[in-house]
């Protein structure tokens, strides 16, 4: 048992059914006690879906735990199917449901004899996998399940081809991300062949052999099933994440380099410096006069390692960005984030502890925080800015607006995100007046220290000018100073001691 | 007018119970949940609830792991831990234990256990299973009272000069002089049911009004003001959902319960009020007066909504009292689904009910209890509702039909009890009709592509 607060990451049952009502035309059953449905609360709250979530629970209650819940399930299935004709339907447990340890696979094999649909259960420990491991290896599995059936085929397209898989619902920016990927594969001259799950038809994921390479943008999903698709097929694939100037053109280059080896030589390089000083802003943004101060500007990046790599990566080479630590609640991958981001951060961490990344934001003090909504909490409390770059979803990562992270208009919004989150300009000028940065020991517990220390009439009017959002640091770096020199009256001249002490 | 009893035992959507901890933990002020359960449990909380708090809250998640469901580690010691550094941390004057469907399945002794770690650690536990195996939404304060009600001093004589010792080192007011009330001239009353501050006020005041003195509310605002309960307590309900908060009171501490119509809308506030007054021997005064008032202020919204249609889809089993009002109100109800109906508890509503279709001259309400919400949208589309009140997980998708809904949860949520309250409710019916009336005019109906 452990005392949880809060979860970087669902269940494993939220990943399956995040698969499971991607896809077009598929329904899942949950095996649940009531209560466990809540995914339709997400998915239509969230996402502001239209469409009914296509995912039914069997309820789970005290009369089906005293005799079983095999006919109940099965007859659900069997219903389902002839109520919305499915192509495919998805049997999932819960957490709850799983410690009854009945033979699941038995219930679908039964629901198959009388269902139209094809009937599979989604195959996962629910104990000891979390929703984004979940959701990888469901799709893998529906991917597996519908090209072993084929005896035959389709070949590669004539031209060159790309499937783009882990497209899902509830995903962080997903939707936006997807579309940018088409419209890079557009410029790039080569055909999006299948986009997969959201918004494919399950008996459509035949054709994916027909794709000349795969693309697995997300490290948390997709991986998997392109795995699959080059071991079975021979396919190669990308798992370089598009994000930021220097990682998208990389990701260019690797496909020039995958096309070439199948025999199709292209050059994306007039593309890419195309892209890079004239449609993305990020370069230059990071070369304006404006963003001068961003060089050596302390930041803490914490997210899915997708997202964390990618935005530790842009922050430290692209923009010149310290980045104090940078880490990832998929404890699970610890040893692959070290190694894209050991070079570009002080610190990698894996961890799901939120009250540790806490603590550490405090005492690293940063300027600004790339986290999560759970950072962007810490950071109001600590009052450090904070962009949000990663999962879990929350609904104000579902932006009516177009909002990608991946490819150039990425970078761009990338590039707002963060000038948005830190005191730039002459702002800043202000806070290096009065050595606002690099307090790296907390003074009291509370903000603002109010405490003994009396301030006189000249310095507090003094203060009073320094601009509101960096007061209360001026203040405290002030006190902290006073505190230590013994002083328990400040006046101007403290206040420019401290200043002084600061700066050396 | 007799009420169509269904019941579909079907698939249906509802909140887990364990929500209850939402709103009970901020009422309780002293108390903290534990809510002992899997990550589908914490998740829920945190992210369809979307009530978890980010700076210290009062509850947390004792998360079960492979470990704890293999019944490897000793749920007393892992408990015990837990709870241990509840104590520590945030030192409050009660634990409350919430049992989830795992700790059902794996048959832990949370009962036992709770004992065991309450005499270790001296904070006093208590224990509610408020699992979805066995109960909806709502139903979890349900659970928590009636565990609470088993906390409530029996003998209020002893209790005041005791002060109940083995608390007394825990309650932060423990020794203040409390105000001696005037003893009322009527029997003590407690009521029960979760209400925040100004409605347990105004509610308080409607029976002061009356010549009647509230001696306590279960829960109380803290863990040791729980109000005493002995053979002479009456004891009436404000939500329709406590129906084994009830038997506990009656059966078990032998309490006195008043069967009344719940507090919701000024029909159902009068009838509930009679029923205290006719409970206590107090002749109840210009409460007629006092509900026509009421209705005169609410003709406007009555004006709006005569003749227009309502489908209750269930959820939080509110489900009977507000259908009463609206049908008084002169709306027509198509359908009351609801989770779980106890109709003991709930007859005296039942009956107002009946008898306000009669008056109304209002069909039979048709009652579907564990509705099945597929068959449900088959029957919203044939009956057309002006307003659908459903859970979260349809309102979106009917709404984008050009069906008009109202999330059942806001009634969870808002003020809605007594007469103050009674436009509230109206204002929340009006709400949704209100708005598209309003967006109608631009001619986008249906906001899906037909298929």
């Amino acid at each position: 048992m452990k005392l949880a607060y809060w979860m970087y990451a669902g269940p494993a049952h939220i990943g399956t059914l995040r698969i499971a009502s991607s896809f077009k035309n598929v329904q899942a059953i949950m095996h649940a006690p009531l209560g466990d449905d809540y995914f339709n609360v997400m998915r239509s709250m969230l996402e502001r879906e239209r469409n009914f979530t296509p995912v039914t629970t069997s309820v789970v209650d005290r009369k089906v735990l005293g005799r079983g819940s095999q006919d109940k399930v099965v007859d659900n299935i069997v219903r389902k199917d002839k109520e919305d004709s499915p192509d495919l339907i998805i049997l999932t447990p819960t957490c709850t449901s799983s410690i009854l340890q009945e033979d699941l696979q038995n219930f679908v094999a039964r629901a198959q004899l009388s269902s139209d649909a094809a009937v599979m259960l989604a195959d996962v420990n629910h104990y000891r996998v979390n929703e984004l491991q979940a959701a990888d290896r469901t799709l893998a599995q529906v991917i597996a399940f519908y090209l072993e059936k084929q005896v035959s085929l389709p070949g590669r397209t004539s031209t060159p081809s790309v499937n783009i898989l882990g497209s899902t619902t509830l995903g962080f920016h997903n939707d936006h991300d997807i579309k940018e990927l088409q419209k890079l594969f557009t410029d790039l001259g080569i055909t999006v062949n299948v986009v997969a799950p959201k918004g494919c038809s399950v008996p459509d994921l035949v054709n994916l052999p027909r794709a000349w390479f795969n693309v697995a943008p997300y490290r948390e999903i997709g991986p998997l099933a392109a795995q699959y698709l080059q071991e079975k097929y021979d396919q190669p694939y990308v798992d370089i994440t598009p994000m930021g100037v220097v990682e998208t053109a990389r990701f260019i280059r690797r496909i020039q380099q995958i096309l070439a080896e199948q025999g199709h030589i292209v050059d994306y390089e007039p593309y890419i410096r195309h892209q890079t000083y004239e449609v993305s802003q990020l370069a230059w943004f990071s070369r304006s006069i404006d963003c001068q101060n961003l060089q050596g500007k302390r930041v803490v990046v914490f997210g899915d390692t997708t997202h964390a790599a990618a935005m530790t990566k842009i922050l430290a080479r692209e923009m010149n960005v310290t980045v104090v630590f940078a880490g990832t609640f998929c404890k699970y991958d610890e040893q692959w984030l070290q190694q894209e981001i050991g070079q570009y951060c002080e610190e990698v961490i894996a961890t799901d502890d939120h009250t540790r990344i806490g603590d550490m934001i405090a005492r690293a003090e940063p300027a600004a925080i790339f986290g999560t909504q759970m950072e962007r909490h810490i950071g109001k409390r600590l009052d450090i800015p904070c962009g949000v770059i990663s999962a879990p979803i929350h609904i104000q990562n579902f932006p009516v607006g177009y909002r990608p992270f991946l490819g150039y208009e990425g970078t761009n919004h990338i590039a707002d995100l963060v000038y948005n989150s830190f005191t730039l300009g002459m702002e800043d000028h202000m806070l290096e007046v009065f050595s606002g940065h690099d307090t790296k020991e907390v003074v009291t517990k509370t903000l603002t220290a109010a405490g003994e220390l009396d301030w006189d009439a000249a310095a507090n009017k003094e203060l009073g000018k320094v601009p509101g959002f960096v007061r209360s640091k001026v203040k405290r770096n002030t006190e902290k100073y006073a505190r230590d020199q013994n002083l328990s009256r400040i006046t101007l001249e403290v206040m420019y001691a401290a200043k002084e002490a600061a700066g050396a | 007018m007799q009420a169509v009893y269904e019941c579909e035992t079907g698939n249906y959507h509802t909140f887990c119970p364990i929500s209850c901890v939402a709103w009970l933990y901020q009422k309780i002020e002293d108390s903290f949940f534990l809510v002992i359960g899997t990550k589908t449990c914490g998740y829920f909380l945190q992210n369809a609830m979307g009530v978890m708090i980010f700076a210290e809250p009062r509850y947390a998640m004792a998360e079960l792991e492979e470990g704890d469901i293999s019944a490897k580690l000793n749920p007393f010691e892992e408990l015990k831990g837990l709870c241990e550094q509840v104590k520590k941390d945030r030192n409050p004057s009660v634990i409350v234990w919430i049992g989830t469907c795992t700790t059902e399945i794996i048959k832990m002794d949370l009962e036992g256990i709770a004992q065991q770690v309450e005499s270790a650690l001296g904070i006093p536990i208590v224990v509610a299973r408020a699992n979805g195996l066995d109960y909806a939404f709502t139903q979890g304060e349900d659970q928590v009272l009636a565990a609470m009600a088993r906390r409530c001093p029996t003998d209020p004589v002893a209790e005041e000069k005791k002060e109940r010792a083995g608390l007394k080192t825990f309650l932060p007011f423990g020794k203040k002089e409390k105000e001696e009330p005037p003893k009322p001239a009527h029997a003590p009353l407690v009521l029960f049911g979760s209400l925040i501050d100004p409605v347990v006020n105004q509610l308080t005041l409607e029976l002061q009004k009356q010549g009647i003195t509230v001696s306590g509310w279960l829960p109380a605002p803290r863990f040791g003001e729980l109000p005493p309960l002995t053979r002479d307590t009456y004891v009436v309900g404000v939500n329709p959902f406590l129906a084994r908060t009830a038997s506990v009171l009656s059966r078990t501490l032998q309490c006195k319960l008043i069967t009344a119509p719940f507090p919701i809308g000024p029909d159902g506030t009068r009838a509930w009020i009679e029923a205290i007054c006719q409970a206590l021997g107090v002749e109840p005064m210009g409460l007629a007066e006092r509900e026509a008032k009421i209705w005169e202020s609410l003709a406007p919204d009555l004006a709006f909504l005569n003749g227009k249609s309502v489908f209750f889809m269930g959820d939080n089993l509110l489900e009977i009292s507000l259908a009463r009002f609206l049908i008084r109100c002169g709306m027509k109800v198509q359908e009351v689904g609801i989770p779980y109906l106890d109709r003991r508890y709930q007859g005296a509503e039942i009956e107002l009910l009946e008898r306000t279709c009669a008056e109304m001259g209002h069909p039979a309400v048709r009652i579907v209890e564990k509705p099945d919400n597929y068959y449900q949208l088959q029957r919203i589309r044939e009956l057309s509702p002006d307003l659908v009140i459903t859970g979260m997980a349809h309102a979106n998708p009917l709404e984008a039909r050009g069906y008009n809904t109202k999330w059942s949860v806001e009634f969870t949520f808002s003020q809605i009890h007594g007469f103050t309250n009674s436009h509230d409710v109206l204002r929340l019916v009006r709400k949704p009709l209100d708005r598209n009336n309003a967006l109608n005019a631009l001619g986008w109906e249906k906001l899906i592509q037909e298929v």
